[in-house]
């Protein structure tokens, strides 16, 4: 018994953490096809998507380059380096593009999300927005959701394209694998049906960041024992630790579903 | 019998095992300024924020024109909330947008107005707010004053019927915090809304209020007009009153309003029946008009300025002075007749007219090239201690008034 009531408790707090969060979400999701949001949503698309273009561009090139290297020397010991392409592009659609794509807009946009919504919170602006009758879930939330699924997809395809380039660098330029066979194992290997996948779980895992972030943050004032930019510190770190545990929880639920 | 606009019934709220409000009961009535006064964390903006719904009672209710706001359809609860502004303590501006699209913001998110309407409306604020020249700053770049004057623009954006002010003067200067209140007294004339005020600038928020609500330790113990407020017989009135009533004083050497009759008592009590004295009035004559013109701090400080000349002059003849209402003070010359004070005040004219006015024009920065014409009433009421109230006199002062001083724009008539 004593072993068993805290586990009841936890299991308990769980699920109505989950439930708020779900219901956070529903609501959110539907007041996106209001009125008076595509400003704002074009304005969140910006600093989600637009800005965070460079450090995706710079992880994918990277990413790329090291895929090149590493998958070049595995694949010389069984005299496939010519099919360099196809390892590359499709380690880059299928699973490393969409997941370190929403790791890095974790990162830099999600923890912006909870520290502004969170700083919000406590210096009393999302209530003004409540006295306003602007609602605070319209207004700041649900901008966030749709920018964030519109953001995602995009990021990915210029995350996957940048790392294929990445890999033609180390691949054809450093190690000498013919140009020719690289774009043409690349064009062969990757299908449609890569590429969807690969969009799904962008789309998936954007949901998921954007709502934990926005919820961390809008939730701020009710951090146990901490208060005012405390708090707020708070809400960031869990954002994003939250953020990313789910986005590799989600990449294997989503993966299993697909294949 | 009138029915409150807003009326709480038996409101309880607790956080964890404090109670902050026990039973309240209290009734608001359209049109006009209902200011509530208690201690710090005596439960004063938690029962504001009831009445726009962040907070919602344990028990009891809170009805708007008879109705529980509680039990409201969607409807009906975004047309009574539409008609309510809410002004933070700490004026909740949003850091990351300009003064303003702070201001514009609800203009933007809640009505149907097309761009230039909304600009021409945020203009009209910022012009009457004199902030015209930081539209484009950021609240964190502007002093605590102007914030509170962008929090108090964009609280009045959508011409709401209610207004609920939570301390909407703390952290300014003197001159500051009465050109807040004059500003909040003339919106609430011009545009009828019903205002509710947390305030701790006694007594000067008595000035601006229709009726005073005490809160103290979770309950309202007094409900009515200032006046009735002065003579209320209830520790609270000693422990909170009368400390910042003498903080004021200490500040700016002027009595208050009923530290005036305290004093006016005490002479009674100490001078032999039938001896005379002299009351006197002074009125800054279209007080309104300086504020219109040129602003509600300029206003302020022409008082201010007035006041301590008064002071200054009466007090060397061994009077003392009192703020008597928003742009009136009183003057108590005793052991004296009223010709002597005649002559007294002769002189006073002659010197404010020559020496005077220009003083307190520089001290208020009203400057040539935007003259205003104002003038300085003055009436003088003879009386024996004991013989009448200090009212009555003063209202015989009153009569008697006439222009003792004038500022001049251009040629002197």
């Amino acid at each position: 018994m004593p072993l068993i009531s805290p586990l009841g408790r936890g299991a308990i707090r769980l699920l109505n953490h989950l439930g708020a969060l779900s219901i956070f979400l529903v609501k959110s999701f539907f007041m996106i096809f209001q009125p008076k949001q595509l400003p704002l949503i074009i304005e969140q698309v910006y600093s989600i998507g637009a800005r965070s273009a460079m450090i995706v561009a710079l992880v994918g090139l990277f990413t790329g380059m090291v895929l090149g290297l590493q998958l070049f020397y595995t694949l010389v010991k069984f005299g496939s380096a010519g099919v360099l392409g196809s390892a590359v592009a499709l380690s880059l659609v299928r699973e490393l593009g969409p997941v370190l794509t929403a790791i890095m807009v974790t990162a830099r946009a999600g923890s912006a999300m909870a520290a502004e919504i969170g700083s919000q919170r406590i210096s009393e602006q999302i209530d003004a927005l409540a006295t306003m009758r602007i609602d605070p879930l319209r207004y700041l939330v649900s901008p966030r959701i749709a920018a964030s699924m519109i953001s995602f997809p995009l990021l990915t395809a210029l995350f996957d394209i940048i790392g294929i380039i990445g890999g033609y660098i180390t691949g054809v330029m450093l190690l000498g694998v013919n140009s020719g066979a690289y774009f043409y194992r690349v064009r062969s290997s990757v299908e449609m049906e890569d590429i969807t996948s690969g969009f799904v779980k962008a789309v998936a895992f954007s949901v998921i960041v954007s709502t934990v972030c926005c919820f961390q943050g809008y939730f701020t004032h009710m951090q146990k024992d901490a208060y005012g930019a405390k708090a707020v510190g708070l809400s960031t770190t869990s954002a994003v630790v939250l953020s990313c545990v789910l986005i590799l929880v989600g990449d294997y639920v989503v993966t299993s579903l697909l294949l | 019998m009138e029915q409150p606009l807003i009326e709480f019934r038996g409101v309880t709220k607790r956080f964890n095992n404090h109670t902050v409000l026990d039973q309240v009961d209290l009734q608001i009535y359209e049109g006009e300024v209902a200011t509530i006064v208690g201690k710090s964390g005596s439960g004063k903006s938690v029962l504001l924020k009831h009445i726009v719904g962040l907070l919602q009672p344990d028990k009891g209710a809170i009805l708007f024109g008879g109705k529980s706001i509680y039990k409201m359809g969607k409807k009906e609860w975004n047309r009574y909330i539409s008609g309510v502004s809410y002004m933070f303590q700490n004026n909740a501006l949003f850091d990351s947008m300009t003064v303003f699209d702070n201001i514009a913001l609800p203009l933007r998110q809640t009505t149907n107005l097309d761009r230039k309407a909304i600009e021409e409306r945020v203009r009209l604020r910022l012009e009457q707010m004199e902030l015209g020249e930081v539209e484009k700053k950021y609240p964190s770049e502007l002093s605590g004053g102007m914030q509170k004057r962008v929090a108090l623009s964009r609280a009045l954006a959508t011409d709401p019927k209610i207004v609920l002010f939570d301390e909407p003067t703390t952290g300014q200067d003197m001159i500051r915090r009465n050109a807040i209140l004059s500003m909040i007294a003339d919106y609430q004339k011009r545009f009828g809304f019903t205002a509710i005020l947390i305030s701790h600038d006694v007594p000067d928020v008595f000035f601006i209020s229709s009726r005073i609500l005490a809160l103290s330790e979770g309950k309202i113990i007094f409900q009515g007009t200032p006046e009735e407020f002065e003579t209320l017989q209830h520790p609270f009135q000693h422990e909170f009153v009368q400390s910042l009533e003498e903080l004021q004083e200490h500040l700016t050497g002027i009595y208050s309003k009923r530290n005036f009759k305290v004093r006016y008592q005490k002479i009674l009590s100490r001078e032999r029946p039938q001896e005379s004295f002299v009351a006197g009035l002074f009125t800054l004559d279209n007080f309104e008009g300086i504020c219109k013109l040129l602003g509600h701090t300029t206003g302020q400080m022409v008082l201010e300025s007035l006041g301590r000349y008064i002071n200054k002059h009466f007090g060397a003849v061994g009077g003392f002075s009192a703020r008597q209402s928003r742009s009136e003070f009183s003057i108590i010359l005793p052991f004296s007749y009223l010709s002597e004070a005649e002559q007294i005040l002769r002189d006073f004219s002659m010197e404010l007219q020559e020496e005077g006015l220009r003083i307190i024009q520089t001290e208020a920065r009203i400057y040539r090239d935007i003259c205003f014409e104002f003038a300085i009433l003055a009436g003088l009421a003879g009386g024996e201690f004991g013989a009448k109230e200090i009212d009555r006199i003063m209202d015989d002062a009153r009569e008697n008034q006439r222009e003792v001083a004038r500022v001049y724009c251009g040629e002197r008539r």
